[in-house]
């Protein structure tokens, strides 16, 4: 990856199909290089409350699988840009891993990272992912020791995804050194490209982030509850998202 | 991992990367400690003169009369705070001291663990913190007081359906958030590996205890052993011991309003594999496989998942897993009461409904055992609503 990327993460279906639909469009629109989408599940326990709330919405308004996979295949035909699936295991495994992955390929999906299944679960999922020319995906965290690193290392594609918090996705206040030194210490060790998201919110984690060596930042929860904010106002909610997704694009890219 | 993490095609460690480190440092502590001579021995010690082990085992003299063979009640509910689950929290209690851990968290549905494991906070001094459910905290008040009386702070927990599976979740993410200092007392055979084993291993004194009891009086095994099954901690720490003899082994879930309603705790009876916090196993879920809501009069029934090594006996025959209704349940609920002066808990009176109906069919010098798993003090409440 030559240049920083920014990456919105919504839930795909959050609040509704329509919505969601124009939502991400006006993410692309705005300058997003990347998307990570969520699959709404029922129990997303690596997630704080507000993907979980969005997670309920989309659920409550009839979203499912199928209809995820088709809203992905409607967005790739808008745009050629790189989509990142972030799904919890019982929906792949529930549909059928391989069912699963060429159903992901087939929409259009370039990555898939499955939140709860660390590399020693990860067999079936990527040799699924590897047949249909999907990346797999897999976490780097705060408590990632140096052998589990070298294991991650080994069988990740396409990016590294680092959890810049100790915990679960939500908007937190700062970065901390702690997370600066993983992102150096990942860099260190890796060519693939290195995204840093949970806790991320504002434009001057993301300078910093950048700043340290990590190729682009993942912002989830600070765009959700935007969502969140203006239920009652779509317009005003998918408005107020393209600007928030400008200004982070133009912090990621030094342009502030 | 240093040890297989399945059971047979269940089990294994379906969690974020953040707490695979600390799954790791728990199998390693369990490992070196399980055999450790202080460690047994302080454990020991607790079971026996904290906790009131061993607990008897009853002739039911009223209960055999009526129904024409022999039938015998393991007394878990005589245990220190009225239920097996102290058998578990003590272990786990001990292994968080050991680990050098300075804070317990744990979910509860019943109330059961969560107070088995605030009395250990207290003994052992080390801040606890409780998930229960909204729903479960009103259905369960005397729970949320006497963990509360233990100094543990209990945070209810409105997501969902606001019942144990939800109290699970938000336990799982307090612990990602705090994993460095806080030891996760997981209260059933549930969760990723090493838990399951775990759980397992410090629940199999009832078995233990009963095979033992059992030979001293009859001089031979039982002819069917019949436990209740939520997550699956009492019926595993009862079955395993004998697994491999002669016995029936019936595991009772909670068939709520019916089986053919979606009102029920059935997953292993009407359940398919799935994942749920963290291992493979028989789960409630729709067809895109989100989890769905259990339902059962007692709150430690109504889970939607099971514990892995229950479902790998399903798939292999070795235990039969059956049904009871919230009705047949409230009937031998009273009828033990009435007939013993012992009055269960709800989740128990599960077993005790299905060993009724397997003594029908047994002969005058059959034996039955019945996991009594626990008292129902913590139900009189809710059963007095439900019962005139």
């Amino acid at each position: 990856m030559k240049e920083k990327l920014f990456v919105p993460f919504v839930v795909v279906g959050d609040p509704d199909y329509d919505t969601s639909k124009k939502i991400i469009m006006k993410m692309i629109d705005e300058g997003a290089d990347m998307l990570e989408l969520g699959f709404a599940f029922s129990d997303p326990i690596a997630d704080g409350p507000t993907i979980q709330l969005a997670d309920k919405r989309a659920l409550d308004n009839g979203g499912c699988v199928d209809s995820s996979f088709k809203m992905i295949k409607e967005i790739k035909g808008y745009s050629k840009i790189p989509v990142s699936l972030l799904v919890y295991s019982n929906l792949v495994y529930k549909r059928g891993i391989d069912k699963f992955y060429a159903d992901a390929s087939d929409a259009g999906v370039d990555y898939v990272l499955v939140a709860d299944v660390p590399v020693e679960e990860a067999g079936p999922f990527v040799e699924a992912a590897k047949k249909y020319g999907v990346d797999a995906v897999f976490i780097v965290a705060q408590t990632t020791t140096s052998s589990r690193m070298s294991l991650i290392l080994r069988e990740v594609c396409g990016y590294v995804y680092l959890v810049s918090v100790l915990g679960v996705t939500g908007a937190r206040s700062g970065v901390s050194d702690s997370t600066l030194e993983l992102v150096r210490k990942v860099k260190r060790e890796t060519k693939i490209p290195v995204l840093v998201g949970f806790g991320v919110s504002e434009p001057a984690h993301a300078r910093k982030l950048v700043s340290a060596g990590a190729d682009g930042v993942i912002v989830g929860s600070a765009i959700v509850k935007i969502i969140e904010r203006n239920l009652s106002d779509k317009e005003k909610m998918v408005e107020e998202i393209g600007e928030f997704v400008r200004g982070m694009k133009d912090a990621v890219c030094g342009n502030f | 991992m240093k040890m297989d993490t399945r059971f047979g095609k269940f089990g294994g460690m379906f969690v974020p990367e953040t707490l695979m480190p600390a799954l790791e440092e728990l199998e390693g502590a369990y490992v070196r400690l399980k055999d450790d001579e202080g460690f047994k021995k302080e454990l020991g010690g607790l079971l026996s003169d904290y906790a009131g082990r061993p607990t008897p085992l009853y002739f039911a003299r009223n209960l055999s009369r009526k129904y024409g063979c022999r039938i015998y009640l393991k007394r878990e509910d005589l245990v220190h705070t009225g239920a097996h689950k102290i058998n578990n929290t003590l272990g786990q209690g001990l292994l968080a001291k050991y680990m050098g851990k300075t804070r317990l968290i744990a979910e509860t549905g019943a109330g059961q663990h969560g107070v088995a494991t605030a009395v250990v906070g207290a003994l052992l001094g080390i801040k606890t913190c409780v998930f229960m459910g909204v729903e479960d905290i009103e259905r369960q008040k005397l729970n949320v007081f006497r963990m509360k009386l233990c100094g543990a702070e209990v945070v209810p927990v409105a997501s969902g359906a606001g019942t144990l599976k939800d109290a699970v979740n938000e336990a799982l993410r307090d612990w990602i958030g705090n994993v460095r200092n806080t030891y996760y007392v997981l209260g059933s055979v549930v969760g990723p590996h090493p838990y399951p084993m775990i759980v397992r291993d410090f629940q199999r004194v009832i078995g233990e205890e009963t095979k033992k009891q059992i030979m001293k009086v009859e001089g031979r095994c039982p002819n069917a052993i019949v436990a209740c099954v939520g997550g699956g901690s009492n019926s595993i720490g009862m079955f395993f011991e004998f697994l491999s003899d002669d016995v029936k082994l019936y595991g009772v879930e909670a068939a709520g309003l019916g089986m053919d309603t979606n009102k029920h705790g059935a997953s292993l009876c009407k359940g398919e594999p799935g994942i749920l916090h963290g291992s493979l196993s028989y789960i409630l879920q729709d067809k895109d496989g989100q989890i769905n809501e259990a339902y059962s009069i007692s709150a430690g029934l109504d889970y939607p998942g099971v514990g892995p090594e229950h479902s790998a006996l399903k798939d292999s025959g070795r235990v039969e897993y059956v049904g009871i209704t919230d009705k047949e349940a409230l009937s031998a609920f009273k009828e033990l009461s009435v007939l013993e002066g012992i009055i269960p808990a709800l989740e128990s009176a599960h077993a005790v409904a299905y060993a009724f109906k397997v003594a029908e069919k047994m002969k005058k010098d059959d034996v039955i055992v019945v996991n009594l798993s626990g008292r129902g003090d913590k139900d009189m409440e809710h059963v007095m609503k439900v019962v005139k």
